[in-house]
């Protein structure tokens, strides 16, 4: 159905998911999925539980097949391929390690059962491999005499030992605590730069999303809503729910107006609000108009008038919380809506209080448009509560 | 901001689609052919001497092994059956019932003890539980002939008691047999009520403490409840083997403490295949009725 | 006062829960000690007087070596016959779609949810329809073992299998592993504990079994059987000798078997 495929197109050890649907009875996990994720990359499926991003891992790791659509691997079609048949290694959600095997015997499984290496070359490969993960004095113990993180690495040698053309990984780090999770966030990272193995990561954390990878993909109800470098999809999302799961956004109904040069000036609460075409896509009518909560900044009215700004007048404060590095306020407007704004505590103004009236100002550049027919609260819950 | 204030637990995401996993479910005929000789044996060794024993229960009451049996559909085996035996059978179930009361009284605080109390002597209290198993019913039954014995030091000690007559007797006492009953079965009890209290989370307790229960209401609100699967299959697994069970009332009974399975066995040995067959059925049956009303009315039917 | 009370408020499950422990093990006891008993005379079950001489000549009351074997050799077979089957049935309703599982459920549960005496009444109904009743020994036993000890060995082999998790297969093949090499590199290593707990439960099981094979044994004399006989006549000590032979045999399995589980697994720090 898709024309270019058979990977004449460049794209050498290009993983190709062409239309993919998977149904399980009645739900649909996986709807009319098309990706091209390209050769070497740190690729990131991002979503919240159910979305679909664990069973495309599966349909490409072989332990799921599609209802429809096609798998290619640097354009060989692998959809019905079984799993021990596919260059491809998963690092399993809490690890899976053979508990009865010591971590020398379950690192070397995958090249045992390819039967494709000397004794000698297999040793040498297995202690390589432990030495890149720091985990050679664990040769001889069982799964079950190590920590997570030490668990998880295992998992990680086990799958890279097979030098697969993709590495997936599904939630590798979702069952360690935050200051482990940190540490392996960086440390997987400079494993995929010194291996530089096509890697998959699943994910429900946008910031392990964002630490990582170079392309994430933000997945929801079974299809991508978005596609990107991470500083894009933050910056310029393109739908309610990429606005609303990845980070926050404050989203205001207003109208396009006209188009002027390079940006767009749209009517939000009575007053005239500027937005980038270069981050904004083209919308006419009714639209959303989104800034980041950072990027506001709060001024007392009238204080300030910049003609570069956007200003929403007639705020005030209605809560302050402080949180360390900044304080995040809530200011309502006349409208009734209540606006976020974090500001960094610099110290370099005293903070504002409850009550106090206030001035909302923020770029161009940051403004972004979305189409008023989404839901405005898609995604919130998902991404504050994971 | 946000994400810095959630930890996910051990689960983090739940997989996407874990629990419909179609992936461990083979289909074809392999599964058939597994289950087939364990079901061949089951139906022919299980079900098919079921059915005999009920068509057996009909035969004409004349026969023997010696002239035969015929089959004459003679319902009023179960009418004779009844009458002849049918105090044994209010006493046994009398007996069981006795005895799973008493397994519970006594097993319920060793099963509290074990799951709750026992830190790191849990599992050598586990294995005391079961230690009993490890020897035989048949030697740990006559040990307590002995014990109960008229001369014991048991007897003496009770004896000694204010309020207790010097002629105390407990071997050859109903008194006996239930005792018997009670110490045979008593670790069916404790294991799966040990089980469904070792998963009881104390912080629940302490929620109705917290919440101004007392340590007893606590107790009947909280502990009691989410023990009941525990309770259940305990006293299904201490009546049904106590109430056909003739082992105890033979070695510490008398010839009036008879249980059921006295008469069937004897009935058995003796060839009267018509009246022993009806009697294991009614007691089949009786079983099952009573089993099949209590799981309803405790509100465990995923039990069976 | 209060500081008995307060004692006996966080202790007094415990010392209730270790009294009922008492009395679940003082059976024991007695049949140790009985095992060194010198009786005074053959009818009496007293303690008279300490002796080793069960121990140096245990053969030699009648037929009683002679039942320990025969209980040994039906415990063995039909051990082996129920655990072969009853693991196959258990793979098969863990792992496999085929229609019938709900009945197929009742069938392996009802055995275990009947009264012994009506498992071995049926079972001698059939067998003097079948007109084998002068047949009635070894090999009826043996099928009447196998029966009740098969719904043990589903139930445990399941319970094992159950508790797999789905991914160390799926691992497996994402590893290079075709299904037979999945299949004994790592589902039946992680399965066997189960398999040899539940071996050993039928084992324990046969071998202890009074009521089913005194309905099923004909002439033949298992070692339940010699114990109810001489307990009509007057029972020999040796048969305590037997009885704690097994206690510690069985006593240091499970307790052999922990150790090395926990020796395995112990979180060595690092």
């Amino acid at each position: 159905m898709v024309e270019q495929a058979g990977g004449l197109s460049g794209g050498g050890a290009d993983l190709q998911i062409q239309g993919v649907t998977k149904r399980f009875g009645d739900f649909v996990a996986v709807d009319d999925l098309h990706l091209q994720v390209p050769e070497g990359a740190f690729f990131a499926l991002l979503g919240a539980s159910g979305c679909g991003k664990t069973t495309t891992l599966r349909m490409v790791a072989g332990l799921e097949r599609p209802t429809a659509g096609r798998i290619l691997l640097g354009g060989d079609d692998i959809t019905d391929l079984k799993p021990y048949r596919r260059p491809v290694n998963t690092v399993f959600q809490s690890y899976a390690l053979f508990p009865h095997l010591s971590v020398e015997d379950n690192v070397a499984f995958g090249l045992r059962r390819q039967g494709k290496v000397s004794k000698g070359e297999l040793r040498t490969k297995v202690g390589e491999m432990l030495e890149l993960v720091e985990l050679q004095q664990y040769a001889a113990r069982r799964p079950a005499q190590l920590s997570g993180g030490q668990q998880q690495r295992v998992a990680l040698a086990r799958a890279l030992i097979n030098r697969p053309r993709v590495l997936l990984l599904d939630e590798p780090l979702g069952a360690l605590d935050l200051k482990l999770r940190r540490a392996m966030q960086l440390e997987l990272k400079r494993i995929q730069t010194d291996v530089g193995i096509t890697f998959i990561h699943v994910t429900h954390d946008q910031e392990e999303a964002m630490t990582m990878a170079d392309t994430i993909a933000v997945m929801n109800a079974g299809v991508i809503e978005q596609m990107g470098a991470p500083e894009e999809l933050y910056g310029h999302p393109r739908s309610t729910f990429v606005a609303n799961f990845l980070g926050q956004s404050n989203l205001i109904s207003g109208v396009v107006k006209s188009k002027q040069g390079d940006e767009f000036l749209t009517e939000v609460l009575g007053t005239t609000v500027r937005a980038s075409k270069v981050t904004s896509r083209d919308l006419e009518g009714d639209v959303w108009v989104g800034v980041r909560p950072e990027k506001v900044i709060l001024q007392r009215p009238g204080e300030g008038r910049q003609e570069e700004l956007n200003r929403l007048s007639g705020g005030r404060v209605s809560d302050v919380s402080f949180v360390g590095v900044s304080t995040q306020y809530l200011v309502r407007m006349a409208s009734g809506q209540e606006l976020m704004a974090f500001e960094q505590n610099t110290g370099e103004r005293r903070p504002f209080a409850v009550g106090d009236d206030v001035d909302l100002t923020w770029l161009a550049e940051h403004t972004f448009l979305l189409d008023a027919r989404q839901d405005v609260r898609a995604g919130a819950e998902l991404g504050d509560g994971e | 901001m946000s994400a810095l204030s959630h930890v996910p637990g051990p689960t983090g995401g739940t997989p996407d689609v874990q629990a419909t996993d179609p992936g461990t479910e083979r289909r074809g005929i392999t599964g058939y052919l597994l289950m087939l000789p364990g079901t061949v044996w089951l139906l022919l060794f299980f079900l098919v001497p079921l059915v005999t024993l009920v068509s057996s229960s009909l035969y004409d009451p004349s026969g023997s092994l010696a002239t035969g049996y015929s089959m004459t559909g003679h319902v009023q085996n179960y009418a004779d059956a009844l009458s002849e035996y049918g105090s044994t059978f209010v006493r046994s179930f009398l007996y069981a019932l006795t005895a799973t009361i008493a397994c519970l009284l006594l097993g319920f605080p060793l099963a509290y003890a074990i799951a709750l109390k026992a830190g790191r002597w849990r599992n050598l209290m586990l294995v005391a539980v079961i230690a009993p198993f490890f020897t035989s019913f048949l030697l740990r039954t006559l040990s307590w002939k002995l014990l109960l014995g008229d001369d014991s030091w048991v007897v003496n000690a009770l004896q000694a008691l204010p309020l207790v007559p010097d002629d105390l007797r407990l071997l050859a006492t109903p008194a006996a047999v239930i005792t018997g009953l009670t110490y045979n079965f008593l670790p069916f009890m404790v294991l799966p009520l040990y089980a469904s209290l070792e998963r009881l989370d104390v912080r629940l307790v302490e929620a109705a403490a917290d919440l101004y229960a007392s340590p007893f209401t606590a107790f009947r609100l909280v502990t009691v409840p989410l023990a009941m699967p525990g309770i259940v299959a305990g006293t299904l697994l201490t009546f049904i083997p106590a109430a056909g069970d003739f082992i105890n009332s033979e070695l510490l009974g008398n010839p009036r403490t008879r249980m059921i399975g006295n008469d069937i066995n004897d009935l058995f040995q003796a060839s009267v295949l018509p009246t022993a067959s009806a009697l294991s059925v009614m007691l089949m049956v009786a079983i099952v009725a009573l089993v099949a009303v209590y799981v309803r009315r405790s509100g465990t039917d995923e039990l069976v | 006062m209060s500081a008995i009370r307060n004692w006996l408020g966080a202790h007094g499950v415990m010392l209730f829960g270790l009294l009922v422990l008492a009395y679940l093990c003082t059976p024991i006891v007695v049949v140790v000690l009985m095992s060194f008993n010198d009786p005074a005379s053959r009818l009496g079950y007293d303690f008279d007087g300490f002796t080793l001489d069960n121990w140096t000549s245990i053969c030699d009351p009648y037929q009683m070596c002679s039942s320990v074997g025969k209980s040994i050799q039906i415990g063995l077979m039909a051990t082996g016959l129920a655990t072969l089957l009853g693991s196959l049935m258990a793979f098969a309703m863990v792992r496999h779609h085929f229609r019938g599982r709900s009945t197929s459920n009742v069938l392996i549960f009802l055995p275990m949810a009947s009264p012994e005496i009506v498992l071995g009444s049926s079972l001698l109904a059939l067998f003097v329809n079948a007109g084998f009743a002068g047949q009635l020994g070894f090999w009826t036993i043996f099928i009447a073992h196998v029966m009740f000890c098969l719904s043990f060995v589903v139930i445990t082999v399941k319970a094992r299998l159950a508790g797999l998790d789905p991914r160390l297969e799926q691992a497996a093949a994402d590893l290079y592993a075709t299904e037979w090499q999945t299949f004994w590199r790592v589902t039946f290593p992680l399965v066997v504990p189960g398999i040899v707990a539940a071996a050993l439960l039928s084992f324990s099981l046969s071998f202890d079994d009074f009521i089913i094979t005194n309905l099923t044994s004909g002439q033949t004399v298992t070692f339940p059987m010699y114990v109810w006989g001489a307990a009509q006549r007057g029972v020999p000590m040796q048969v305590n000798v037997i009885g704690t032979i097994m206690f510690v045999l069985a006593l240091s399995m499970v307790v052999g078997g922990s150790v090395l589980r926990r020796v395995r697994e112990a979180p060595a720090r690092g």
